[in-house]
């Protein structure tokens, strides 16, 4: 999952290694950090603003590392649904139980639906959807797609994805 | 300008829209051949279903015309002229049958035989047997180029082997087809739906009578196949391909497309990995592959120039025939 941290660290020199190292030796991926040198605390630390992608278990056991090195950990929050792509669907989707396929998308906890456009012609005619995912990483929105593709060609319905 | 000048005899197999087409330009563009390249290109032959003409010291522009108009049938076959007729370059320009290669794959196989050059707009052969005629070519020390077999005047057989030379292509994707992108932008732009633009197409002549090849995806699933064999050195088949065309498409769904900020293509897509696939996809309207009307369209992703994208005309006999003539120049430059 992707994190955002707020982290305080000492001015002295070594500080940012002893901080980023851990998150490394824990397998997380740092997507940016920003080093706000200007922005002292009156206790005269350093506030850092990380966003890194890591396993959850490995959160909790990361967090006690950095307080155990005498980094400041401020405050965590999860990066929810970072990535989303539009896919189109072409057929009966009405009718052939739309919603099953977006609890199945919902379901995996780590993408949602978070849009749906219907258009419905008529009755015996194809309808056509847009369907925005929401997914917590690129790799996510990846299996969300192939869930989505799958319950599809069950259905019979053609899914148009972007390039 | 060289002032050596080669004389390099051509002869024309097949000689519909594309052949002439390249009778057509090589007879525009002789002495600016000659001049900037040195190489005099003179036509000694072409066959056809009307008949077979042949004259070494070049032929006339009447007997082209009296061929065409069907009253110059002459007494040889088209293999005799690939055999017998002394010459360097052979045009392949017959319709493309995808299940078999014929007629183009034994007028290509006996032309190599006979020791000649091949240039051909042929997707059939190419896309069928592909390793096999490149192998002959070289045990016979001779070349077969066909960049107007995929894109038409837009180059990108030769854009990957000259230009990018030493990239390692990861990807190549695009519009392949422009029947596909002439009827779906259609669609979009008058909100009309799939049969009437169809019919419309068919009516300009940019659609053909039959178009399930075009619409099916089919003849942009056989470029893919040319490109994966030629660009990527696979050994693939149509049967490699996963194909699905344009005929479900609905106004709705390019309505929708166009509220999310997109539109739809027929997009065909080859990666070093071995996926070879031809679908309607989303493409953001600000991408380069949102090209209009019948042109095509080509994005290649390379490891060290990043992502190159050529547009251009995909179809129409002088276009065709700009590739097959930059193929000739080539052989000899």
């Amino acid at each position: 999952m992707k994190v955002s941290m707020s982290i305080e660290l000492k001015d002295i020199p070594g500080q940012l290694v002893l901080a980023l190292q851990p998150i490394s030796d824990f397998g997380g991926n740092i997507r940016s950090v920003v080093h706000h040198r200007d922005k002292k605390t009156p206790s005269g630390r350093i506030p850092l603003q990380l966003v890194l992608e890591i396993e959850d278990r490995n959160l909790s056991v990361l967090v006690e590392r950095l307080k155990e090195r005498g980094v400041n950990v401020v405050r965590i929050g999860e990066e929810r649904l970072m990535d989303s792509m539009v896919v189109l669907l072409i057929g009966h989707i009405v009718h052939s139980d739309i919603r099953e396929t977006i609890d199945s998308i919902d379901r995996t906890g780590f993408a949602e639906v978070v849009e749906l456009s219907l258009s419905m012609p008529g009755v015996e005619l194809k309808s056509s959807a847009s369907v925005t995912i929401s997914a917590v990483g690129t790799e996510e929105l990846k299996d969300a797609l192939a869930i989505l593709e799958a319950a599809a060609e069950k259905k019979g319905i053609m899914v148009i994805a972007s390039i | 300008m060289k002032t050596k000048q080669k004389t390099v005899r051509i002869s024309i197999i097949g000689f519909g829209y594309v052949g002439n087409g390249v009778a057509e330009v090589i007879r525009r563009k002789r002495e600016a051949i000659a001049s900037k390249y040195g190489i005099d290109l003179k036509v000694v032959g072409i066959a056809d279903l009307k008949g077979v003409i042949a004259d070494e010291q070049g032929l006339s522009e009447e007997a082209i015309q009296a061929l065409k108009a069907g009253n110059n049938p002459g007494d040889m076959t088209g293999l005799e002229l690939i055999r017998d007729i002394e010459h360097d370059v052979m045009v392949e320009t017959t319709p493309t049958n995808v299940e078999t290669g014929e007629p183009g794959l034994t007028h290509i196989i006996t032309a190599l035989d006979s020791g000649r050059h091949v240039v051909t707009s042929n997707k059939g052969p190419i896309a069928r047997d592909y390793r096999m005629l490149m192998d002959l070519a070289a045990k016979r020390g001779r070349e077969l180029k066909f960049e107007a077999s995929v894109g038409g005047a837009m180059p990108i057989i030769s854009l990957v082997q000259d230009n990018l030379a030493g990239n390692g292509v990861t990807s190549i994707k695009g519009i392949l087809n422009g029947t596909c992108n002439y009827i779906l932008t259609r669609m979009a732009d008058e909100n009309l739906p799939y049969e009437h633009v169809l019919k419309e197409a068919q009516e300009i002549g940019i659609a053909e009578t039959d178009p399930t090849k075009d619409v099916e995806g089919v003849d942009t699933a056989v470029k893919l196949v040319i490109l994966a064999n030629s660009v990527f050195g696979m050994n693939a088949t149509y049967k490699d391909v996963t194909v699905k065309g344009i005929t479900e498409i609905t106004l709705d769904a390019l309505k929708l497309a166009d509220d999310a900020g997109y539109v739809i293509k027929l997009i065909g897509d080859v990666d070093s990995d071995g996926r070879l696939e031809v679908a309607p996809r989303l493409v953001p309207k600000d991408d380069p592959l949102n090209v209009c009307g019948t042109l095509n369209v080509a994005t290649i992703k390379t490891d060290l120039a990043g992502e190159i994208t050529v547009i251009g005309k995909g179809a129409g006999p002088i276009e065709a025939a700009s590739a097959v003539l930059s193929d000739i120049i080539g052989l000899y430059s």
